[in-house]
């Protein structure tokens, strides 16, 4: 299974998001084409209520730990509560340009 | 926390300096994207920082990811807490959390605003 298809299937299971967005930005960096390494989320899901924004990560981290450790070199996420998604409107921040150093793991 | 020699260096680093960047290359050239975006955001707050490359030292790059409990770089830590990565903290810079979070901790930024 591609990577990005199991980092949909497994937040899916784990958070039941009321959005998500899994989108592959490896094509950005300096990574051969079809590459999977660098990837972005956009989660939206009640499961964030009430909990801070280290902890939103960390629990994704641990939903995504092998593939961090063996396949994702860089993993950008933007985590929201339903509320907090409909006061951005909708919007999601620009990922930053690849600079080129540390290429060879996270 | 386990007894991995580097977390004493790490500890030493986020209690002297109110504000530490963990981070890919120096604050003049950072070597990533994403370390290259918090510098930028702890530039335009004005708030002075001490930027630790963790590609000099393979030690710590790794055991930086363990002692935050944190598996990517860069990593901020402001009066010795953890305060996130690159969304996040980008996230807090858009948002004006981050200032107020300087401010509350008795950092001083030079900020406009």
């Amino acid at each position: 299974m591609r990577i990005q298809e199991t980092i949909e299937r497994k937040i899916a299971e784990s958070l039941t998001p009321a959005h998500l967005e899994v989108i592959n930005e490896s094509h950005m960096h300096s990574v051969p084409p079809g590459s999977e390494s660098h990837f972005k989320l956009v989660i939206v899901t009640d499961a964030f209520d009430g909990i801070s924004r280290v902890r939103r990560h960390q629990q994704v981290h641990g939903i995504l730990q092998k593939e961090l450790k063996e396949d994702i070199h860089a993993l950008s996420m933007q985590t929201m509560t339903p509320d907090e998604w409909t006061a951005r409107g909708g919007e999601v921040m620009a990922s930053p340009e690849c600079l080129g150093g540390g290429k060879h793991d996270i | 926390m386990s007894d991995n020699p580097v977390f004493g260096r790490i500890q030493e680093d986020v209690n002297d300096n109110d504000v530490v960047l963990f981070m890919k290359g120096t604050p003049v050239f950072p070597q990533c994207g994403f370390s290259a975006a918090l510098v930028q955001a702890l530039t335009l707050l004005g708030v002075k920082f001490k930027g630790i490359d963790v590609l000099q030292d393979p030690s710590l790059r790794e055991g930086i990811k363990e002692f935050s409990s944190w598996p990517t770089i860069p990593q901020l830590y402001v009066k010795g807490e953890f305060v996130g990565g690159c969304d996040i903290v980008r996230e807090m810079y858009e948002s004006g959390e981050l200032g107020e979070l300087m401010t509350n901790n008795g950092v001083e930024t030079q900020s406009a605003a």
